[in-house]
């Protein structure tokens, strides 16, 4: 389902390009400018930018509280209600902008979470091969062939229901695409010519992997993170919508499209914005992602 | 390529069983009770300890783990905790009823995203191409069951054009053989029933296909302008063919691999993760019937249903990979990975 | 050029979409206009078929047109008629029933229904030797006492007098004998049709009985259809050719079917939709009462409700009106005694507590809590039929609680949790409620507030009341099996329980359903399932 939106040029290893030299030979001014003349990165980064302020100026944004209830029940849109009222009669502009913070916040913890350990087991599997990665590989694999939403299910159906263990079962099934993403790369740069120079020159393992491989496998991982930020918050409101996420009256996006859903026929309002705010946010992040990709991968580029 | 093939489903064994001790342990760490569910809310607490013993769940989780091993490994499913049916048996119109949305999906996605992709390509620049691409990206970014529900408000409510929920309407005779009731209908010659299938498809699928479309559309096109960019095609404009048809037939030849493996990948996604759109459409598919197996806390179900899905995904995985090698020979299977 | 080859390729994908849009008009064969078929729209699937083996209400509405009872309930009420027995005596002792079973009846498998065959199905049911016997039989178990040699199973002895009359023969009296043999869950399935499935799998799954619906087909997670039972021995009926269960999970999705006319009629409208109902024309609104009841438990055993004072109070000071109208729309009875009106023996004489804040003061302060104290307010927060949003309930009665002086501080656990803490008795006061099984008063006053139901850790009796008078005329009326002298005792039991006040009944809850405006004598059953023998569409 939607957890796996990734764009397929990641799924399969990849030649060995070396996105490292751009960098090198362009400093920091060249990739803001690249940056800049890339419209799509430009859009995605002015979203997710709005995005994280309205997330952090929530309170000074709108004057209601989001658990405020009212006598003005399933109210269309008006001037005193910017995106009406819920059946509780709490004002649902109010709600949809402090759902910014619980999806940014998910997103970033759970990918985080999957970057950290998908990345260090990759580099592991990639760095010193063997039986490590004959093991770690095979777990991806068994991670991988979860029907993933199912799998997130299971887990949160086993720690209970909560936004912090949907988060949890987020982060989780997301491992492996990072995981297996930096052992490819783990593996390519491994038998670049300067590395077997310096592992010639007797160099120590943890050094090669620190100076060497690792500050050259993390710019495909950012990009990826970007764009799983992007699948971890639809994640989030699947489970919100599942009932499985963020708990009432927490106002996450996913669990008030579900309450929403009863009142389809009396207050359609209630559906649209928490489902636009979702797929605004999610759209944020995929052009920053392309946008990201394009530049630091000029294969890519068209 | 035969030896290929072996040695990938030998490595399937070790996924299988790590998949099944996984399920197996997160399943029974669940909180909660079968037999509470079986016996209901009334129970007493000598009811559900019988029952408890009827079926095995008051020995040690191992032993449990043991006779399922062995129940798999003698071709037996097990057999559901509430219906009491043979979950074989029993899943079989679920994962029909998920196959066909899915396939349905695909067929949507491919033929809207492929030739959106070339059109777009051919047009670039314009405000066609413009349009068509911002809708592709608009599909990668919604959340399916939102979109999904947005097309029950808006096509089966508002307008009433299109049937809301289920697969046939229930008023229709109609037997059920094969379970893929396009199929069904076609057999017994039913043309009304088959036109009321394919109107019951178009909205589930139509949002579960919105994703796959939107990423074979990009694909496409980006696969597009490469071949315009190529000799080859500067060659066969020299030679005076129609311009528009030589690209079309590279273009379909070149993104063939990248829509393949898109195809492959979702497709097997799809059928353990269309939960949501089947919850919104009322479809009886596999996710739902898993779903509520959770909820129930019906274990065999859970096991046997995740374990059928994840086969399935590896399948469908090696059916891909091997049709890589069909259609492009130069990639070779020998080495790992 | 090329302006031909991408007319041509867009002429393709509208082409397809056309023709996808082409099939949008609506198909005259398909239509319910020749064969009179009736679509049920509900929220679950049922689990399984063979009603002794079902306690979910989502079996037991299909089971209950397919399999009939040896007696029945009355269409609006639990009031005992007949059904497979056309009439019955019982012995002065009240251990002897003999039933005259209706004579020329037939399975729908063409079998003959008979004195053997309702022997048959209750050896199989009590028996778990006999070779029938597969499966949990949960209900049985629940209200005949166990099975048979436990210690306190009814059934001593079901016997075939002659071909169309069987004798019950019972260890103790029953008082709600007869009510229990109308339950769906002791419907009569045909003999031959189980001695065909040892495995006691497939009757589960295509039961065959006696009543005005044959079973045909079973889509699981979709639908069930039930086909006319031309033999059905009360002629002229059923009115509808065929039945058919949709499961349709969302109650939003499945109002969207009623509406469009996917479905007849539906269960589970949401309260708010109520309104939605009655301005469409297309459309009626149907009320089925509530055999339950929503209540508020107070600990007698824990200060500082042991002072009937203290409980008096809290009775004074609960807005009932408020609450039904703030979180049931409208749709509940409030509870005068623990029991609804739709069970036999209601006392209609009760007098309830009135909302009277001041009163209910003075009543504290002669109890000794001039100052009001503090306590745990135990509420549920899943739905429950009876009580659909706990949490918000107990905040509306936290208020007035406040302006007594009681400081109530709200407690919740999720339901598994809740239950086992409040059968332990570890809370104050709890929300709590009942949904009635065989419509018998025993089965709300008897399990709900007798002192032999406060046994822990699983109390039915969760304000943990002991009155001896009330225990006796329980006891007197479990074992009468004189509907009169019945009648009576209970009625005078909810006196005792009204001034003891160890309750605060809340609310009977009423649900919505709504049905197309053609369809006509649907009466919705208090105990969830309707025998739809005279639904039809039109006339």
């Amino acid at each position: 389902m939607s957890a796996h939106i990734q764009p397929v040029p990641f799924t399969k290893p990849e030649p060995p390009i070396s996105p490292e030299k751009e960098i090198v030979e362009s400093p920091f001014r060249d990739f803001v400018r690249a940056f800049l003349r890339h419209r799509s990165a430009v859009i995605g980064s002015v979203i997710v930018l709005s995005f994280l302020l309205i997330a952090i100026l929530a309170p000074f944004i709108t004057s209601y509280e989001y658990t405020a209830r009212s006598q003005a029940l399933l109210q269309a849109p008006s001037v005193d209600h910017w995106f009406g009222t819920d059946e509780m009669g709490r004002d649902l502009f109010t709600r949809v902008i402090y759902g910014t913070r619980i999806s940014l916040w998910v997103g970033l913890f759970a990918i985080s979470g999957s970057i950290i350990v998908g990345s260090l087991l990759g580099l592991i599997a990639g760095f010193y091969g063997g039986w490590r990665d004959t093991m770690i590989s095979r777990i991806f694999d068994i991670l991988l062939a979860f029907p993933s939403i199912l799998l997130a299910i299971a887990i949160v159906a086993m720690l209970g229901r909560s936004l912090s263990n949907a988060l949890l079962a987020i982060a989780i099934i997301n491992i492996p695409t990072f995981g297996r993403l930096m052992r490819s790369r783990v593996l390519s740069v491994k038998s670049e010519d300067y590395i077997l120079a310096a592992r010639a020159m007797g160099m120590k393992n943890r050094r090669i992997l620190f100076h060497h491989i690792l500050p050259n496998c993390w710019t495909p991982i950012m990009v990826q993170g970007t764009l799983g930020f992007a699948t971890a918050v639809i994640e989030a409101a699947a489970l919100g919508f599942l009932g499985l996420g963020a708990q009432p009256p927490e106002p996450e996006w996913g669990t008030m499209l579900a309450d929403a859903r009863q009142y389809i026929q009396l207050a359609p309002w209630t559906m649209i914005f928490p489902g636009v705010a979702v797929a605004l946010t999610v759209l944020g992040f995929n052009l920053l992602g392309d946008g990201l990709r394009d530049i630091f991968d000029p294969r890519m580029k068209q | 390529m035969i030896s290929y093939i072996i040695r990938r489903l030998i490595m399937l064994i070790p996924v299988l069983i790590g998949m099944s001790i996984i399920t197996f342990s997160v399943v029974h760490a669940i909180p909660g009770d079968p037999a509470r569910t079986i016996v209901g809310d009334k129970a007493t607490p000598a009811q559900i300890q019988e029952i408890r013993e009827n079926l095995g769940l008051d020995k040690p989780a191992y032993i449990q783990y043991f006779t399922y091993v062995k129940d798999i490994l003698q071709g037996d499913l097990g057999t559901s905790l509430i219906t009491k049916q043979e979950i074989s048996k029993e899943i079989k119109p679920f994962l029909a009823a998920t196959t066909e949305l899915a396939v349905v999906a695909m067929l949507i996605a491919v033929f809207f995203g492929v030739n959106l992709g070339i059109l777009s390509a051919w047009k670039q620049n314009s405000w066609f191409d413009y349009t068509a691409m911002l809708i592709a990206l608009i599909g990668v970014s919604m959340p399916i069951f939102w979109l999904g529900l947005m097309e029950q408000w808006f096509f089966a409510q508002e307008l009433d054009l299109l049937p809301s929920n289920g697969r046939l309407d229930p008023r229709m005779e109609f037997d059920a053989i094969t379970n893929f009731y396009s199929i069904d209908a076609i057999i017994q010659g039913n043309w009304y029933a088959f036109q009321d299938v394919l109107l019951h498809l178009i909205l589930p699928a139509v949002a579960l296909g919105t994703i796959p479309m939107a990423i074979i559309a990009r694909m496409t096109r980006s696969s597009m302008l490469e071949v315009m960019r190529s000799d080859y095609i500067r060659t066969a404009r020299a030679k005076g063919l129609g311009e528009f048809w030589v690209i079309y037939k590279h273009t379909l030849k070149n993104a063939f691999i990248p829509v393949l493996t898109v195809v492959g990948l979702q497709l097997g996604l799809l059928l353990g993760g269309a939960v949501l759109t089947e919850t919104i459409f009322s479809w009886p598919g596999v996710g739902r019937y898993i779903f509520d197996a959770i909820n129930a806390r019906n274990y065999p179900v859970i096991q046997s249903g995740i374990l059928i899905l994840a086969t399935i995904f590896v399948l469908i995985n090696l059916i891909v990979d091997l049709l890589y090698a069909w259609v492009d020979p130069r990639i070779q299977y020998g080495k790992g990975e | 050029m090329n302006k031909r080859g991408l007319i041509l390729s867009l002429s393709v994908t509208l082409l397809a979409t056309s023709f996808l849009v082409a099939c949008g008009g609506k198909d005259p064969n398909a239509g319910s206009g020749k064969s009179k078929t009736l679509i049920y729209g509900r929220g679950a699937d049922s689990v399984g078929l063979d009603p002794s083996q079902q306690t979910d209400g989502e079996s037991l509405k299909v089971t209950k047109q397919v399999l009939d009872t040896l007696v029945d309930y009355k269409d609006d009420s639990t009031e005992v008629v007949p059904g497979l027995a056309e009439k019955w005596e019982k012995s002065k002792d009240g251990l002897t029933w003999t039933f005259h079973l209706k004579q020329g009846v037939k399975f729908h498998d063409g079998t003959p229904f008979n004195a053997e065959a309702v022997v048959f199905n209750f050896e199989r049911w009590m028996d778990k030797k006999n070779p029938y016997h597969k499966g949990d039989y949960p209900y049985y178990g629940y209200m005949f006492g166990g099975f048979k040699g436990d210690p306190g199973h009814v059934m001593k002895a079901v016997t075939a007098v002659d071909a169309n009359t069987v004798k019950f023969e019972l260890a103790k009296p029953q008082g709600p004998f007869l009510n229990n043999l109308a339950m769906s869950s002791f419907g009569i399935g045909s003999p031959e049709a189980i001695k065909k499935d040892p495995e006691g799998v497939k009757f589960n799954q295509s039961p065959v009985g006696t009543g005005p619906f044959k079973f045909v087909e079973w889509k699981k997670n979709d639908s069930i259809t039930l086909a006319k039972n031309p033999d059905y021995y009360e002629k002229g009926l059923p009115k509808m050719d065929k039945v058919i269960f949709k499961s349709i999970p969302d109650n939003a999705a499945r109002f969207t079917a009623l509406k469009s006319g996917d479905i007849d009629m539906m269960d589970g409208l949401n309260p708010d939709d109520a309104k939605l109902v009655e301005a469409d024309k297309k459309l009626q609104l149907k009320l089925r009462p509530g055999m339950n009841v929503g209540y508020l438990a107070l600990n007698t055993t824990k200060k500082p409700f042991d002072k009937p004072e203290v409980r008096q109070a809290i009775n004074l000071a609960t807005n009932k009106k408020g609450i039904i109208e703030s979180f049931f729309a409208g749709y509940a009875k409030p509870a005068i005694n623990p029991m609804p009106d739709v069970v036999w023996g209601f006392n209609k004489e009760t007098q309830d507590y009135e909302y009277n804040l001041e009163k209910a003061k003075s009543l504290l302060e002669k109890a000794g809590y001039p100052n009001g104290f503090d306590v745990e307010f135990y509420a549920m927060t899943e739905p429950r039929p009876y009580m659909p949003n706990g949490k918000k309930v107990a905040e509306f009665m936290q208020e007035d609680l406040k302006k007594i002086g009681i400081n109530a501080k709200i407690v919740t656990y999720d339901w598994q949790t809740y239950k086992d803490r409040v059968g332990k008795g570890e809370h104050q006061m709890a929300l709590y409620g009942w949904t009635g099984d065989n419509g018998d008063p025993d089965n709300f006053l008897y399990v709900l507030l007798d002192k032999d139901n406060t046994r822990t850790p699983d109390a039915g009796n969760v304000a943990f009341y002991k009155n001896d008078a009330l225990h006796d005329t329980l006891i007197k009326a479990q074992q009468s099996t004189d509907q009169k002298a019945r009648t009576d005792l209970y009625q005078k039991a909810q006196e005792i329980i009204k001034k003891d006040a160890p309750w605060v009944p809340l609310v009977h809850a009423t649900v919505p359903e709504a049905a197309r405006a053609e369809i006509t004598g649907w009466i919705p059953h208090p105990t969830g399932s309707d025998k739809l023998l005279n639904v039809s569409i039109g006339k």
